[in-house]
């Protein structure tokens, strides 16, 4: 018997050309089919070619990089924001060193990006040597803290919490590092009607994301609790605001808020866009997380609780580890959406990025027909962080995926 | 009470008149049960009648709407501190397993002495170990449930039980859900536990196991205990008519 088996061998995988006959060509209707698509295709890419490297004037693009970068933040205080980049670039270098794999490669990612861009092939008065080695510096940055950390890492010094209580902190330190205060000469007050750009962009997106995943967790526990007056509360909220559009709310908080508040408690404007953001997101995330929440077998509640765990622990050991693994593509999706609602943030006249294209092809009027390539541009930029942000949802639901049912 | 007390003083579970309802439908009627230290008792019957029910009454996994449940000295009542601690002396086993996926092995086990007990880790870590060797498989401590077979999850739940160090047992269909092959090796494992003293409810209908180390029988149908007997007297001559029918249906 062995022998006889070991003789019959698997049959050879078919040659490209049967592959091609079998998927391309393999009836008159499917040959039609392919030749037409490949004509589409042809069409479309020489076409897109074309007008990106010979028709399309990305004059408003390469000459106004430092307003989508940042928008109208003074140019003398630049310097913080530099100081913030740094930061960044080093956190993720020291994380690259503590957890490897996808954010050692996110973090290789982020190095060539700021090659890529340092080495832009546009004129020098738009992108001056300096912005160009400040940008090429940043790979530095990456280096020292990935190195910085790998010598922690090797004597068990870095312990994952201390990685990610320095992220919320240089968070912390960000707001205050861009807002400055009112008496101090080093740092000067920009009040946030001067932020913008990519920046802004960036700053509602991770307050709403970061603020938004512990509210939307606790609304999730809040409408399956046993208490009739948490429940009642928490499913009125989730309710009310997943029943008005986005826009709405960032009306309501950035316009009626002021007016019900005392003149005294002025809070920020940009502060007010990141409250509607975050608590239109909350509700949202609470939904995401009730799903995971009844994705739990009753059987797991029982063992906790026979065990001996109190509802607390249950809660926190057995039951979100596994009801968040399950919503992971559901919460990486919602964090996307709000990556892309905060373009919404220009109907308050907040100079988000999407604000800052409009406002440059205002600002000139020989660009007025140049739409195309500003929000060609623009749209290009979300695509890279939403795809990363995708991507990386990706390889955490593999991470995690070890040990499921 | 004093005398009734001392009379009960190796007793760990009493149930006086315990009725349950689920909503209308009377579960449980009148049950009255006690338990000695150290004895085996295996819980039979028809489904439906009430028998999961019962032991899983024991632990407030369900509340009993009438009659006392009482548990190595404690009360079940609505009170939340004398549940946790009346679960965390009672140690419970169930059909589907339950481990928790999302854990390996040995953070199944240590899981509640770390955080009930309070035990530092390296203790746990010990115990946890010395217990997956007495189920048979220290080898799987660092695997996660679902890369295990059916019998070996059974005996990690079980060891999981043991890691706190229970004084009672309960055991709720736990070969119902196994594969024939993987019936032996958890019937195994529960019977040297048996042999250790371990004071154990089993419902299950290994009859197998029952006759080897059953302290006692109890045959439950209706939601009422139909007759309860040594191994001999029950498998030999049954009073009732009903227990003689089940018997031959099931042996």
């Amino acid at each position: 018997m062995a022998t006889s088996e070991s003789i019959i061998t698997r049959p050879p995988q078919p040659g490209i050309v049967v592959w091609l006959k079998k998927n391309l060509f393999s009836n008159w209707l499917n040959t039609l089919l392919t030749v037409f698509s490949v004509t589409v295709i042809f069409l479309t890419a020489r076409g897109l070619v074309n007008w990106i490297f010979v028709q399309a004037d990305w004059a408003p693009v390469v000459q106004n990089l430092r307003l989508y970068a940042v928008g109208p933040y003074p140019a003398e205080q630049m310097w913080r924001v530099w100081v913030i980049v740094y930061m960044v670039s080093a956190m993720m270098g020291i994380s690259a060193a503590k957890w490897g794999g996808t954010v050692l490669a996110f973090a290789r990612a982020l190095g060539v990006a700021y090659l890529l861009l340092a080495l832009l092939p546009i004129a020098l008065e738009y992108l001056g040597i300096n912005t160009r080695l400040m940008l090429a510096g940043n790979l530095l940055a990456i280096l020292a803290g990935y190195l910085a950390g790998s010598r922690l890492e090797r004597r068990n010094r870095l312990k994952a919490r201390w990685v990610l209580l320095a992220w919320l902190a240089s968070f912390g330190l960000t707001i205050l590092l861009l807002g400055g205060f009112q008496n101090v000469a080093v740092l000067p007050r920009v009040e946030s009607g001067q932020w913008g750009g990519l920046m802004l962009t960036f700053l509602l997106a991770t307050v709403g994301i970061v603020a938004s995943f512990p509210i939307g967790v606790l609304l999730a526990l809040g409408r399956q609790s046993k208490l009739p007056v948490v429940k009642a509360m928490c499913i009125t909220f989730i309710e009310v605001v997943r029943g008005v559009p986005l826009v709405t709310i960032l009306f309501m908080t950035s316009i009626l808020l002021p007016l019900f508040l005392p003149d005294t408690l002025r809070i920020d404007r940009v502060l007010r866009a990141m409250l509607g953001m975050t608590l239109f997101a909350a509700a949202y995330m609470a939904e995401n997380v009730r799903g995971g929440l009844q994705s739990i077998s009753r059987g797991q509640y029982e063992a906790a609780h026979a065990m001996g765990l109190n509802n607390f622990q249950t809660t926190l050991l057995i039951i979100l580890p596994q009801a968040l693994r399950v919503v992971i593509p559901a919460i990486v999706g919602q964090f996307i959406a709000l990556f892309m609602d905060t373009t919404l943030a220009i109907i308050i006249g907040l100079l988000e990025l999407l604000a800052v294209g409009s406002a440059i092809l205002n600002s000139n009027p020989q660009w007025l027909l140049l739409d195309m390539e500003v929000y060609a541009f623009i749209a290009l930029i979300f695509w890279v962080f939403t795809y990363s942000m995708a991507y990386a949802s990706r390889k955490v639901e593999q991470a995690v995926g070890l040990g499921i049912r | 009470m004093p005398e009734q007390k001392q009379a009960n003083q190796d007793a760990i579970i009493i149930c006086r008149e315990v009725h349950k309802w689920f909503d209308d439908f009377h579960v449980l009627k009148g049950i009255n049960m006690t338990v000695q230290r150290g004895e085996v008792l295996v819980i039979f019957g028809p489904s439906g009648s009430g028998k999961s029910t019962f032991i899983r009454t024991l632990n407030r996994l369900e509340d009993h709407q009438k009659g006392d449940i009482i548990v190595d000295g404690i009360e079940l009542t609505d009170d939340l501190r004398n549940i946790e601690a009346i679960r965390s002396e009672v140690g419970m086993v169930f059909q589907s397993f339950n481990l928790f996926p999302h854990l390996k092995v040995i953070d199944n086990i240590t899981l509640a002495p770390i955080w009930v007990r309070k035990w530092p880790k390296e203790k746990a870590d010990k115990i946890a170990i010395e217990l997956l060797e007495r189920v048979g498989i220290p080898e799987q401590a660092q695997k996660y449930p679902g890369q295990l077979s059916g019998g070996q999850q059974q005996r990690v739940a079980i060891a999981r039980a043991l890691a706190m160090q229970p004084k009672v047992m309960l055991f709720d269909e736990p070969t119902s859900a196994l594969d024939p092959e993987m019936i032996k090796e958890v019937l195994d494992v529960m019977k040297e536990l048996a042999r250790s003293g371990m004071t154990m409810l089993v419902v299950t209908h290994e009859m197998g196991f029952a006759r080897e180390v059953a302290d006692r029988l109890v045959f439950f149908d209706g939601g009422k205990i139909v007759e309860e007997g040594s191994p001999e007297q029950i498998f030999n001559q049954p009073q009732q008519e009903r227990t003689k029918l089940f018997l031959e249906q099931i042996l």
